[in-house]
């Protein structure tokens, strides 16, 4: 990597601190949106003075905001992300508990979303205008407007219900039984794979057939390249990097989908977690998986935006 | 006007039919209590989870109310949540988005980054989040949603006011004296409108998934009033003895937000000069 590549990263580096920072910040803020007195939220109506009093003072909201910020940071920072109001579980062990669960699925289903999307942008590309071209954009449009967790319906109904090729409900540990805990996955991931699918096959085609259409490419056709050579040494090549920027929005996009498609197979995941704190009002908990799935995000993101510095011909100029 | 129309119609067919299509569902939601068959909370104990029928078209739920009646009165509660979403959205997005782009400096340091970080957060989410904190219900969740989508049309709205900020016009204005608030009301802003309403079209079918996830998981519409997610989240309890149940609800969401994708893409190409001919 050559010096002025090195310094682009480091700057991408430095701009993800106040990001980071920020991020911090309004998750922590997301508690000052509560209506009213949050000690008597958090302790429950029918709470007696005491616990509320006891609440108050020990998630310290007896303090000024600042203050407040400060010591939940500190404690964040020290990998303490206080403990869930319901359970007295600390939130971080709940966080590592079930992120693994969810990690799979939407790994799972981005790798889906490649394997599917990429060669029905491919196709699409190569062929604007003909059928096939037509099929790609109705079934991505499709893709884009199917509420998921009624595909994820259809799905159990179909292919766990009528015929029990793949378990309703549940997920498996990936560490134990890797065949397993896929096949639990599989029927979360293509649901969750549906827009990921359309998003991926949409954004190729476009990019591709902007490319396909270039000066340069008509270069290379006078010079006697074949279509094939054109695609698979010069379109590919310039498009993969827009398709980098297409998994870093796709990962923020899926992880936070993984919400109703967990609720759909009673997956132990992070997604669930949420649901059942933010209809509880644990807000601990709502805080420190919240905190968590936007740093899982930014930091993907930092490293998409990192292999884009790398990987773009264009920095070279 | 009208001849306008039928030659944009004839033109763009699956636009017209999108367009025809939302027309028809506002009708059916203005008119859900004289159109619906029965009340939407109407329960017949004797019937529960029938067959569809003459009697009832698609058929009952495990209450024994009729899911054609619930199907229409949900048409309201559901475009209600998506436009409540997107007005609140407008309503933080744009003044936010105009004032980053127009004054520039440390505020558009300040609030660009903030959308950066705001959009790094999987945005159903921190709208579960933010919706658990102001308190469970329709409004309150699609106000939550809203709050999530308004980066995305701030960021839109800077972008814009960029380009609109370095036309004579503004200049003029700001010469004549003009002030701030009025130069991005009557100058800048009528001519960001444009992307802005194809954003919109878009983010209404974007609002309207959220609506149905949300409802379905509990946090959005609260029984036992009828909306088209928490149709669904009644049909997954059924779903191994009446399957049936969830087709109705599931393609009402899939053909309302085909139909709003379908009409954001049409006036994408009908606004925007360079794509009138392809």
């Amino acid at each position: 990597m050559d010096r002025k590549r090195l310094r682009l990263v480091g700057r991408r580096l430095v701009q993800f601190i106040p990001v980071i920072v920020l991020a911090t910040f309004i998750v922590f803020g997301l508690m000052q949106l509560v209506p009213g007195d949050i000690a008597v939220t958090l302790a429950g109506e029918s709470a007696s003075t005491e616990r509320i009093a006891e609440i108050r003072q020990l998630y310290g909201l007896d303090r000024p905001m600042l203050m407040q910020y400060g010591s939940w940071l500190w404690h964040a920072l020290h990998g303490d992300l206080s403990r869930s109001i319901l359970s007295g579980e600390p939130v971080l062990r709940m966080a590592l508990e079930r992120f693994p669960a969810t990690l799979l699925m939407v790994v799972y289903a981005l790798v889906l979303s490649l394997l599917i999307g990429i060669p029905m942008g491919i196709l699409a590309a190569t062929r604007p205008g003909s059928r096939l071209d037509g099929f790609v954009s109705g079934t991505a449009s499709v893709g884009v407007a199917v509420p998921n967790f009624w595909l994820a319906m259809l799905l159990v109904a179909s292919f766990a219900l009528e015929r029990p090729w793949f378990p309703a409900t549940g997920s498996a540990p990936f560490g134990e039984d890797p065949l397993r805990a896929l096949h639990f996955a599989t029927l979360p991931a293509i649901a969750l794979a549906s827009g990921g699918i359309a998003e991926v096959a949409r954004q190729l085609r476009s990019s591709l057939i902007e490319i396909l259409g270039s000066q340069f490419v008509r270069t290379l056709r006078a010079k006697g390249l074949s279509s094939g050579q054109i695609l698979w040494k010069h379109g590919l090549k310039n498009v993969s990097v827009n398709l980098l920027t297409v998994i870093g929005l796709l990962f923020n996009r899926l992880l936070g989908a993984t919400v109703v498609i967990e609720a759909v197979f009673a997956i132990p995941g992070v997604g669930s977690t949420v649901v059942h704190s933010a209809i509880n009002k644990d807000f601990p908990v709502i805080q420190g998986i919240v905190l968590a799935m936007v740093l899982i995000v930014i930091v993907v993101n930092l490293i998409v935006d990192v292999l884009y510095t790398v990987l773009d011909p264009r920095v070279n100029r | 006007m009208m001849a306008s129309l039928m030659r944009w119609a004839r033109r763009d067919k699956r636009g017209a039919i999108s367009l025809l299509f939302l027309v028809l569902l506002a009708a059916v939601a203005l008119l859900a209590p004289v159109i619906a068959p029965y009340a939407p909370t109407a329960q017949d104990a004797s019937l529960t989870l029938a067959e569809p029928s003459a009697e009832h078209l698609l058929g009952t739920d495990d209450l024994g109310r009729d899911v054609f009646s619930r199907l229409i009165h949900g048409a309201p509660a559901t475009l209600y949540a998506s436009f409540l979403a997107v007005a609140v959205a407008l309503v933080i997005g744009v003044p936010v988005g105009l004032v980053a782009g127009f004054v520039g400096g440390w505020v558009d340091d300040v609030i660009s980054r903030l959308i950066d970080t705001l959009l790094s957060f999987p945005a159903i989410v921190l709208a579960i989040a933010v919706t658990g904190a102001l308190g469970i219900g329709l409004t309150n969740s699609m106000i939550s949603v809203g709050i999530v989508f308004s980066p995305q049309l701030a960021r839109l709205v800077r972008a814009q006011t960029l380009i609109i900020k370095q036309e004579l016009y503004v200049d003029a204005a700001r010469v004549f004296g003009a002030s701030l608030p009025r130069i991005l009301w009557r100058h800048v802003l009528p001519n960001a409108v444009q992307p802005v309403l194809v954003q919109v079209t878009m983010l209404l079918a974007i609002a309207l998934l959220a609506e149905a996830s949300l409802s379905f998981l509990g946090l959005g519409v609260q029984p036992p009033d009828p909306s088209w997610g928490a149709m669904l989240a009644r049909a997954y309890q059924y779903m191994e003895i009446a399957p049936e149940q969830m087709y109705a609800p599931g393609i009402a969401i899939l053909l309302t937000a085909l139909a709003f994708n379908a009409l954001g893409e049409s006036l994408r190409v009908a606004l925007d000069p360079t794509m009138r001919h392809r």
